[in-house]
């Protein structure tokens, strides 16, 4: 913790009201509120990049062949290009950054009693390397030959040789930028785990920390034990791409399996890595509006490590129909269906909270409860994918695009809004507008339903994915189908436009927004101990810590709220 | 209600799709139980002015059964539905019935080439019928297949049969199939090849065996066919 008190000057400061310039809060920040709201905008400024090419690609699909608005004609090259993209940046540079830096840095110094990350330096290193990654993945996009259109998995041989793929710089780059991407996040995991363990608030127990704390920490370990296989596939891969090595080339003894194995067995661990911070803000979010304590603490933490020990033992899920033996399709379709356990549980745990409690519908507690709505058909519809027999049909169908979806999007989208309107006035001191946030919830939840509930209806009908235009295939050009395709894309553009009713709430509440007083939620953790939003240093008086994160509505008392920090 | 949507032509399509109406009906029936459960709490239990909520902590004894019951029943649940997909896998992927007709599939960027055995009923033989795009198969013979890949992964998917494998160059998967029902049918590759891969379709034709038997004879005896395959050996 003395670390973080000594400024770039090198000499101490009494840090608590030193008003920072611009420099030291945007361009060189240490402190970890900056570079979390540097990550989250990053991240923001992405998720239009990767909703651009959602936008763009649904409409080659709906209306094949016809001029898109701010795009023009889309080749074949640019469709697999654009899938491509969307999914890598979606996934590393939007749910990663926002979910686990933004949410991590600004929330687990605050959430924990201490004025700052253990190592602001590498934690700056640790955007800055990031951003550097975000600016190479978008020039990929840009260079001659296209960006890379090989899929977010990025199989060899077709990865690996430029002959193949036909775009020599994009696939180089985009590999170079998912790689500068993971050391970024690795530099940050340590700093996240290391300021957990190390400066909690005196008094702050294991069974005392709030969930999401927990669950950024276990999403960090998750991370950096899996990461490490694919690191070493990654440079392997780079090899094959700039200097020739046959790693994953059969003819000179590679094999491209291995790419696959190394790549999911990170590849599956991620689905938690980012599932686990949301459902750490949810675990937050619903107890404070329920006014209830979080049922069974223990048990969902539980739940949390069962789910991240059993996720290293399921990626050959991805690989059924590869080429590996057919026998491992048992052993895995096992390994996968046992993971529904502790995942399940941890919904009830969440839905037994609403039990008995005193529900005040308000925005954040609309997106938390908008998570589990959604969030429990992304998980019943990985069932069918895990029992081998059914995926044998399913496999790359839009049934898997609906089902990672109904995943993917309550994570990095419900999740981040539930996180970010509840969180909103510790981080810029003002209220987000309630109506404009409702109008949004609804808006966003509707279209989100209806862009992804016909894919279920596509991938039983057979439909592959990341093919550029249907109508190609006599089986699945029939008039039917396409008026599907087309009510898809139309629920996407609603869904895109009432993303901008958040970004307009979003902005304009920062400078027009009614100020927020220390506790606007009357809320537990520590981080609502701070003023709004928290000077240079966090605290005014360093908290101690004398009850657990929950105890809400505790009978006897007076405020049905009873904040971590207030003595007996 | 799959078949409603695309028909079921091979052997073990009826198996897989009652393996998915079976993994529906289970999940389904958990999942409105437990959206239901979850509407009906945030109805009951809105806040009332004047009313404080219950302090619950979730160690309680008598509670912990909400956690335990629903925790055995999804055990049981699972062990039903692993049961059911193993069986599936091992009939359609792990056992190999006996082949009547073995035929060879070579993906490449990007196109099929079916290889026939010709009227020997021999792969590997002179007489051969290799053809790009088109495969013609017999109802009721039970075929083996050995899927090849010339340069990239392709997947040789066949979604009337239900079926899908992928082919990865440097190996040669085998696996079978037995068309039930004639006509003609999709044939896809499902796995990302390159910038054609949108347009690497195939036709599929099954036929009844005085139609296949036309078919062969018709091919056989062609230049073109035996041009083709001479291509395609070497």
């Amino acid at each position: 913790m003395s670390e973080a008190a000594v400024h770039p000057d090198g000499h101490e400061h009494d840090h608590h009201d030193h008003e920072m310039t611009f420099v030291e809060k945007w361009i060189f920040p240490l402190d970890h509120k900056y570079i979390g709201k540097q990550y989250l905008f990053t991240g923001m400024v992405m998720a239009l990049f990767g909703g651009f090419l959602a936008y763009a690609f649904r409409m080659q699909l709906a209306w094949p062949g016809t001029d898109i608005p701010l795009f023009g004609h889309m080749s074949p090259a640019e469709y697999n290009a654009a899938v491509t993209n969307h999914g890598t940046i979606m996934i590393f540079w939007v749910a990663m950054p926002v979910l686990i830096a933004a949410f991590g840095n600004f929330l687990i110094p605050l959430m924990v009693g201490a004025d700052d990350m253990v190592f602001p330096r590498l934690n700056r290193l640790s955007y800055q390397v990031f951003l550097l990654s975000a600016i190479v993945i978008v020039a990929s996009l840009f260079v001659p030959g296209g960006g890379f259109g090989g899929a977010w998995t990025a199989y060899p041989p077709l990865s690996a040789v430029a002959a193949y793929n036909l775009t020599p710089q994009g696939s180089t780059m985009w590999l170079l930028a998912v790689a500068l991407e993971f050391i970024a996040f690795l530099i940050g995991g340590i700093n996240f785990i290391t300021t957990a363990m190390n400066s909690r608030a005196p008094g702050m127990t294991w069974e005392k920390v709030p969930m999401v704390v927990w669950m950024i920490c276990i999403a960090s370990i998750l991370f950096m034990a899996s990461v490490g296989p694919l690191m070493a596939g990654a440079v392997m891969l780079l090899f094959d791409q700039t200097i020739g090595t046959g790693f994953f080339d059969p003819a000179r003894g590679g094999d491209p399996i291995l790419w696959q194995h190394l790549f999911w067995f990170f590849g599956h661990p991620e689905v938690y890595v980012v599932l686990l911070p949301a459902t750490g803000m949810v675990a937050e979010i619903v107890p404070t509006f329920a006014r209830k304590k979080l049922f069974g603490y223990k048990t969902v933490l539980f739940t949390a490590i069962g789910t991240g020990v059993l996720s290293f033992f399921v990626w050959a899920h991805h690989q059924f129909i590869a080429g590996i033996d057919p026998r491992m399709a048992n052993v895995f379709t096992i390994t996968t269906v046992l993971i529904s356990i502790p995942i399940a549980e941890m919904m009830f745990l969440y839905i037994a909270t609403l039990y008995g409690g005193s529900i005040r519908f308000t925005t954040p507690m609309l997106w938390a409860l908008g998570f589990i709505f959604a969030f429990l058909i992304g998980g019943v519809t990985g069932i069918p994918l895990g029992a081998s027999g059914a995926d044998i049909y399913f496999h790359d169908s839009y049934f898997v695009i609906a089902h990672f979806h109904f995943t993917f999007f309550p994570i990095a989208f419900i999740g981040t809004f539930a996180g970010l309107t509840y969180w909103y006035p510790k981080m810029f001191g003002r209220m987000m507008n309630e109506t404009l946030g409702k109008i949004h919830f609804w808006g966003t939840m509707i279209s989100f339903h209806c862009l992804f509930i016909p894919m279920f209806v596509l991938g039983l009908a057979g439909q592959h994915r990341r093919i550029y235009d249907f109508t190609n295939f006599p089986e699945l050009g029939v008039p039917f189908l396409q008026d599907i395709r087309v009510f898809c894309t139309s629920a996407l553009l609603v869904l895109l436009a009432f993303q901008f009713v958040f970004l307009y709430n979003f902005i304009v509440s920062m400078f027009r927004g009614e100020k927020a007083s220390e506790n606007p939620w009357n809320a537990n953790t520590l981080e609502w101990a701070t003023p709004s939003p928290p000077g240079h240093g966090n605290f005014k008086e360093f908290p101690n810590v004398y009850r657990g994160p929950y105890e809400y509505s505790v009978p006897d008392r007076e405020s049905d709220f009873w904040p971590q920090h207030h003595p007996a | 209600m799959i078949e409603m949507l695309r028909p079921q032509v091979s052997s073990f399509a009826g198996e897989i799709d009652s393996l998915i109406v079976m993994v529906t009906l289970i999940v389904g029936f958990w999942y409105l139980l437990t959206k239901g459960m979850f509407l009906y709490l945030l109805m009951a239990f809105r806040a009332k002015p004047g009313q404080k909520a219950q302090y619950i902590t979730g160690k309680e004894k008598h509670l912990k059964k909400w956690v335990t019951i629903p925790h055995l029943v999804i055990i049981l649940c699972d062990v039903v539905l692993v049961a059911g997909a193993v069986r599936v896998w091992y009939n359609v992927k792990q056992f190999m019935p006996e082949a009547e007709q073995t035929i060879r599939i070579v993906g490449q960027q990007w196109a099929w080439t079916f290889v026939h055995p010709g009227p020997d009923g021999e792969l590997d033989t002179d007489d051969d019928i290799a053809m790009i795009d088109e495969l013609h198969v017999q109802a009721g013979v039970t075929y083996h297949f050995m899927l090849e890949s010339k340069d990239v992964l392709h997947d040789f998917s066949v979604p009337v049969f239900r079926l899908k494998q992928d082919a990865i160059p440097g190996r040669r998967i085998l696996g079978w199939f037995k068309p039930e029902v004639a006509g003609e049918f999709d044939i896809q590759c499902a796995e990302m090849c390159g910038i054609g891969h949108g347009i690497m379709g195939a036709k599929l034709y099954v036929e009844t065996p005085e139609q296949h038997a036309m078919w062969v004879n018709d091919n056989s005896l062609t230049e073109v066919a035996a041009a083709t395959q001479t291509e395609v050996q070497r």
